[in-house]
């Protein structure tokens, strides 16, 4: 019997990220619930620009490539057009938070029925490890050498909490990949996720605290350790919003 | 029994799987490299494994089947 084996939601595509790059598991997470949910065959990724660019290789489905930031509005037009499929979008930080922010708030608002799946490992991976909006405070990377002066260069954007507050939104949760615990829980937010979309609830987003050693300049082993102490710090976990349970 | 399975080619040497391996029995094998380069990880003793898969949990790059 086997007991963990590949999942059909994934194509044989190696992925191309870093060794110890945690987009590896978040993608597995996202295909393991499209398979469980036996939507495959009728789902659309919205890839974004940025280290997951290219995951329209390794989604076992239908895929767009959106222009930067821009994910949330495919998705949108997507999704009112093929409201029968299903929609998601697998989007970092630089591209969700920085020069997406307005297409991520407005579909929000709009309380879309697609799935956003936001992963944030507080750097520009892809374009070699400048400071993203969710940067943490002090943190050093090659455009904040002394390290993120919030004086200077402001405060990280906390998207989680930023969406809890837009009024539409349907279902807000962090998680994190760190360990087997939190990527057991990681996969139930993204099952919830989807299931919303399914059963026509609106915006879910799910933000996925992640690592990238490469461009922190530490080993995948030290990098969780990093993610522990000083992510989760900032960006606690946690469910920010659900109106799924009828109490709002 | 538990048996895990590596598909060597894929794997980038990362250790993830060896942080997350309860019996401390996913190592990565120092004395040899796979074909993209990586020192790979290895299973040192079979007969240990009690087949949790949490090594294939963690595992980024899809490397790891576990049966039991």
């Amino acid at each position: 019997m086997e007991v963990f084996k590949k999942t059909n939601g994934l194509t044989d595509a190696p992925f191309h990220y870093c060794p110890g790059c945690t987009h590896g598991i978040i993608h597995r997470l996202v295909a393991e619930v499209l398979e469980e949910l036996g939507v495959l065959d009728r789902s659309i990724a919205i890839a974004s620009v940025g280290c997951s660019v290219f995951s329209y290789n390794y989604f076992n489905c239908d895929a767009i490539q959106a222009a930067h930031g821009r994910a949330p509005a495919v998705a949108t037009g997507a999704k009112r057009s093929m409201p029968d499929n299903i929609v998601f979008t697998y989007q970092g930080d630089g591209d969700l938070a920085a020069i997406g922010t307005a297409e991520t708030v407005h579909a929000a608002a709009r309380n879309e029925n697609i799935t956003v799946i936001f992963v944030n490992n507080a750097i520009y991976g892809m374009t070699g490890g400048q400071m993203a909006p969710t940067s943490l405070p002090n943190q050093v990377t090659q455009t904040s050498p002394y390290g993120r002066d919030v004086t200077l260069v402001g405060y990280p954007i906390k998207v989680s909490e930023m969406l809890s507050q837009v009024e539409g939104a349907t279902y807000i949760e962090r998680v994190a990949v760190d360990n087997v615990k939190n990527i057991k829980n990681a996969k139930k937010a993204i099952k919830k996720a989807f299931q919303n979309q399914i059963d026509k609830k609106g915006f879910s987003l799910i933000e996925v605290l992640s690592t990238c050693p490469t461009n922190w300049g530490k080993s995948p082993k030290d990098s969780l350790l990093w993610l522990e102490e000083n992510m989760k710090k900032n960006y606690p976990l946690g469910v920010f919003k659900d109106r799924t349970k009828g109490d709002e | 029994m538990a048996k895990v399975t590596f598909r060597e080619e894929r794997c980038k040497g990362c250790g993830l799987c060896e942080i997350a391996c309860p019996k401390k029995i996913v190592v990565i094998a120092k004395d040899r490299i796979n074909q993209k380069g990586y020192h790979p990880a290895i299973i040192t003793d079979q007969d240990a494994c009690i087949g949790c898969a949490f090594c294939a949990t963690s595992c980024p790059d899809l490397v790891i089947t576990v049966e039991k």
